[in-house]
């Protein structure tokens, strides 16, 4: 029982002793900033260590430049790509979970959040470490293939030529790979929240009313888990899109995505303006998924 | 595998192939780790073939000093950080539960604005930012820390306000008034009766600042110095010039330490929490 | 319970509005110290919120509040003379039994020894004896509540307000504590005011009751006066069943008067009417004060309708619906002009019941000092 909202005038004081410290950092040590940012993106180089706020709309014309118009929707399409997967992947654990008897249901949540709890490079090393040439996962392929090879022989066939480790790093699969593994959990959580809330009467309905399984999963549990996969999306895509570890550390010299970019133009071409367009871009494309998002919401809240 | 009893149609993590698919995703998700930290015991300077059990990589990455003085920034940065987060988080928690005030929506969406941007977008903007201002870069240990630890509380204090603000949601407040009516002033209702209630939020909150202030690469990448390296901006530069088990070391204290705390929280709020705070 | 005559609160002209909602609209009543007063009113009627300026929490849009002679329009809840007991009881979670009778004791700095002392003797009072170590957790709701009464009455407040004290419990348990709470009043003898919407509950432990509707007071006077000579139509509906029949005034004299009802017939009653009124009034006739008589029994309705001149104080119509409720048996009966009378009749053998069933055609009278005449 919450009870209704003071008016902050009815309690001046307690207000201001609960309200300043938050406003003003916030203001402070963020608001400050981004506006700096803001208006960097409008200025240029002047000189070795200043920046001239000239309103000058070159940055933005350079970024939407083909050149780096290409990076931002090669980011998208890898992070569209990411999401996908983690959805495809996730959706099935999500339901495992759901499913799941009570008393393992939190054991298998804390499963699949504690890697996410660990540190993003960590997780990121690693994996690294089993995709070298001499990885495991390499081993492992060599392996499949020494096995096929062997089982063509014993059908008669010519065995398949020797195995070379393949090329897993430093390219645009390892950049899915990396990701995928980074943002599984994060995908799991919303699916889940949905799935149990979901009536799962609905589903015995369905299938007494003669749907097979996968014909009541997609006609009823989808749509209805259709909130927490948006979410999920959401929570999966922005993250992904704004990625920069990941491809630095597990990109080739054409795996690079916007984050890296931008990157660059602070730590090594040191055109600081030129960064503060990109990264607006980069809000200003993130804002404009989140509007469709809750548009979409509220539509479906319309209709529903 | 061998079900006993027939499986219910819903009961579909009976099914052979769903268990499969979890069981290969939690494979998928571990696996990395494990091996990892595995091999942080291998007496190999390379990280391929298992040559013997060894601690010596412990005892290099011990001994590495820039390592491990890194390892204390990244300790101190995070306890301060989670110190500041937890009180301003909290306070704006309160503020938003209990007030109305003009342009209130306004400042709850700035607010979360921190989680949403992009964290290459933050740690551009504080590097910016701390140039702009000239923040000085030759103070004394622990002040040469500050700049970090004013961007990790800028992005951390919105995610504990939202864990207070979730536990705010089942107070009572008649309790409040309750206190009131025998005689205590607001801070006293606040102190006896709110601040034990918002407790587990409080341990939440902070375990989920310190967690993530310690986890931080990109911001901390932007806005630390040479002579300010946190622990993942270290084992960053580390992973990209020469990759020793000293790394596997390093990482391996890492995710115990990070094990440890959450399994802390765990106790704290009992596992059922987890399953019920989502 | 010795009642004196000052006033210990006096509510003087009190409004309050919420944006463009009354909630209270010019209230004044005045609440003698010692008695077991009772708002009573159905939801969303302002009581609650009349209960709450009295301890503090809303302050008055317009009007005052006095205390004991002190005006209140200053005076924060925490420094108040009166204690409340909340409808949730709000006992502190996270302290036992102990620390929340404690708590206000503690907050005034008094000495440990003397807290000791008072707690235990409060909860003695609330019959709580043995449950210091208590968590609230580990307690039924019944039992809480008294941990929030002994926590109030442990200030010794000068009024101790409750707010819908019986609403959570269930009913045997709220008959006892009907019971308990006026008992524990009268032994105490401070005053309590009471919010409730629950008639039974205002009739069975006040010593007054002020019926409350949208924002005013309907009647303020004491249970008796309440239920059988309502001043108005909401109070004759709200408290107990009534039947209402609207009428023309047709004699008015300072000891008898006559009622005109288009539905009803010609009512008598044997004392004037008072106060100012006009031509247009209704009657209102309890179901408990109506004799049904079995059909052919004639003759006895002339003669019971005695104290009645000839043709007033009868009625005739046919049972439309019964229900049997073990003690009495409610009557429906449709009168010649179509309208509805719900007459009450007490099962005195075991086999009443039976005396009348649907359709049947039956005769009722009243004494001429049932019916009531209201105004508005």
């Amino acid at each position: 029982m919450s009870g209704p909202l003071q008016d902050w005038k009815s309690q001046k004081k307690p207000f201001a002793a609960v309200a300043s410290a938050p406003v003003f950092w916030l203001t402070l040590f963020f608001i400050a900033p981004m506006t700096i940012v803001w208006l960097y993106s409008f200025g240029q180089n002047a000189g070795q260590a200043d920046i001239d706020i000239s309103g000058t709309l070159d940055n933005y014309k350079r970024a939407i430049e083909w050149l780096y118009l290409s990076i931002f929707l090669k980011s998208f399409a890898v992070a569209a790509l990411t999401t996908l997967i983690c959805l495809i992947i996730g959706f099935p654990v999500a339901m495992a979970i759901t499913f799941a008897a009570p008393k393992w249901r939190p054991w298998l949540l804390l499963g699949i959040m504690l890697p996410f709890w660990t540190n993003l490079l960590i997780r990121t090393y690693a994996l690294m470490a089993l995709m070298g040439t001499n990885g495991y996962m390499n081993k492992g392929l060599g392996g499949l293939w020494e096995g096929a090879s062997w089982l063509r022989t014993l059908v008669g066939m010519q065995p398949l030529e020797a195995w070379t480790p393949v090329q897993l790093l430093y390219n645009n699969f390892a950049v899915v790979l990396g990701l995928v593994y980074v943002h599984l959990p994060f995908m799991v959580l919303p699916l889940y929240s949905a799935l149990d809330r979901l009536d799962k009467s609905l589903i015995e309905a369905s299938l007494d009313l003669g749907a097979g399984h996968f014909k009541t999963f997609i006609q009823v549990v989808v749509p209805l888990a259709a909130p927490g996969i948006v979410a999920g999306v959401m929570i999966t895509l922005i993250p992904a899109l704004g990625a920069y570890l990941t491809p630095d550390l597990m990109g080739g010299t054409d795996s690079q995505m916007i984050a890296n970019v931008i990157e660059r133009q602070f730590k090594r071409a040191n055109d600081w303006p030129f960064g503060a367009a990109l990264s607006f871009l980069l809000i200003y494309a993130m804002f404009i998924l989140i509007a469709l998002q809750s548009m979409r919401s509220s539509k479906v809240k319309e209709a529903g | 595998m061998f079900n006993r009893t027939a499986i219910a149609p819903l009961e579909y993590t009976r099914k052979l192939w769903m268990r499969s698919w979890v069981g290969l995703t939690i494979l998928f998700l571990y696996a990395p780790l494990i091996v990892l930290m595995i091999f942080s015991f291998n007496d190999s300077k390379r990280n391929v073939m298992w040559k013997g059990f060894t601690l010596k990589y412990y005892e290099k990455a011990l001994n590495n000093d820039s390592l491990v003085e890194a390892m204390v920034n990244s300790l101190t940065i995070a306890f301060f950080a989670t110190i500041v987060s937890l009180v301003i988080g909290a306070l704006a928690a309160v503020m938003l539960w209990r007030f109305r005030f003009p342009f209130k929506g306004l400042v709850e969406g700035t607010m979360s604005l921190p989680i949403i941007v992009p964290e290459i977008c933050l740690g551009v903007a504080f590097l910016i930012f701390f140039a702009k201002v000239d923040w000085p870069s030759d103070l004394p240990w622990p002040l040469n820390l500050s700049a970090i630890t004013i961007a990790h509380i800028t992005f951390c204090f919105p995610f504990v306000a939202m864990v207070v603000r979730a536990r705010l949601a089942s107070f009572n407040k008649e309790e409040e008034e309750a206190a009131k009516d025998l005689g205590a002033t607001e801070w006293q209702a606040f102190r006896d009766v709110l601040l034990p209630h918002l407790k587990p939020s409080l341990v939440a909150g902070a375990l989920l600042a310190f967690t993530l202030s310690l986890d931080d690469f990109v911001i901390t990448f932007f806005t630390s110095g040479p002579d300010t390296i946190t622990f993942p901006v270290k084992v960053y530069s580390m992973v990209r010039f020469s990759v020793t088990p000293e790394v596997n070391a390093a990482s391996t204290i890492l995710i115990v330490l990070t094990v440890a705390l959450t399994f802390i929280a765990l106790k704290y709020q009992g596992v059922k929490g987890i399953s019920d705070a989502h | 319970m010795t009642e004196t005559k000052q006033p210990i609160i006096q509510i003087r002209n009190v409004s309050k509005r919420f944006g463009k909602v009354t909630a209270v609209d010019n209230v004044s009543l005045d609440i003698r110290a010692g008695e077991f007063f009772v708002l009573l009113g159905p939801s969303g009627c302002g009581k609650t919120t009349l209960l709450r300026m009295i301890a503090g929490f809303e302050l008055p849009t317009e009007g005052q509040i006095v205390i004991d002679g002190q005006d209140m329009s200053l005076v924060p809840p925490n420094k108040r003379p009166v204690n409340m007991v909340f409808q949730s009881y709000a006992v502190f979670p996270h302290m036992n039994v102990t620390d929340n009778v404690g708590y206000g004791l503690r907050i005034s700095g008094v000495s440990k020894g003397e807290i000791r002392d008072r707690v235990s003797e409060a909860l003695e009072l609330v019959k709580l004896g043995g449950f210091e170590d208590r968590m609230p957790d580990q307690m039924s709701g019944g039992q809480r509540q008294r941990v929030a009464l002994a926590r109030s009455l442990v200030m010794r407040p000068k009024v101790l307000l409750l707010d819908e004290p019986l609403s959570a419990l269930d009913a045997k348990l709220r008959a006892q504590m009907q019971f308990e709470l006026a008992d524990l009043q009268n032994k105490i003898g401070i005053t309590f005011v009471t919010v409730t919407h629950d008639q039974d509950e205002a009739l069975s432990m006040a010593s007054r009751v002020a019926v409350i509707n949208k924002g005013e007071v309907a009647q303020l006077a004491p249970p008796s006066d309440l239920y059988e000579y309502p001043a108005n139509r909401f109070v004759a509906d709200f408290v107990g069943s009534v039947n209402i029949f609207e009428g023309t005034l047709t004699l008015d004299e300072p000891d008898k008067a006559a009622v005109d009802c288009p539905g009803l017939g010609k009512v008598y009653l044997n004392h004037g009417v008072t106060g100012p009124h006009g031509a247009n009034v209704w009657i209102a006739l309890r179901p408990e004060k109506i004799y049904l008589h079995v059909p052919g029994e004639g003759k006895a309705v002339r003669a019971a309708a005695q104290d009645a001149p000839d043709g007033h104080n009868l009625a005739r119509g046919t049972i439309k619906g019964m229900s049997y409720l073990g003690d009495v048996t409610l009557y429906d009966i449709q009168l010649e002009g179509g309208q509805i009378i719900r007459v009450s009749r007490p099962n005195l053998s075991r086999h009443d019941q039976e005396d009348f069933t649907w359709d049947d055609k039956v005769s009722m009278h009243w004494r001429a000092d049932s019916p009531v005449v209201l105004l508005s």
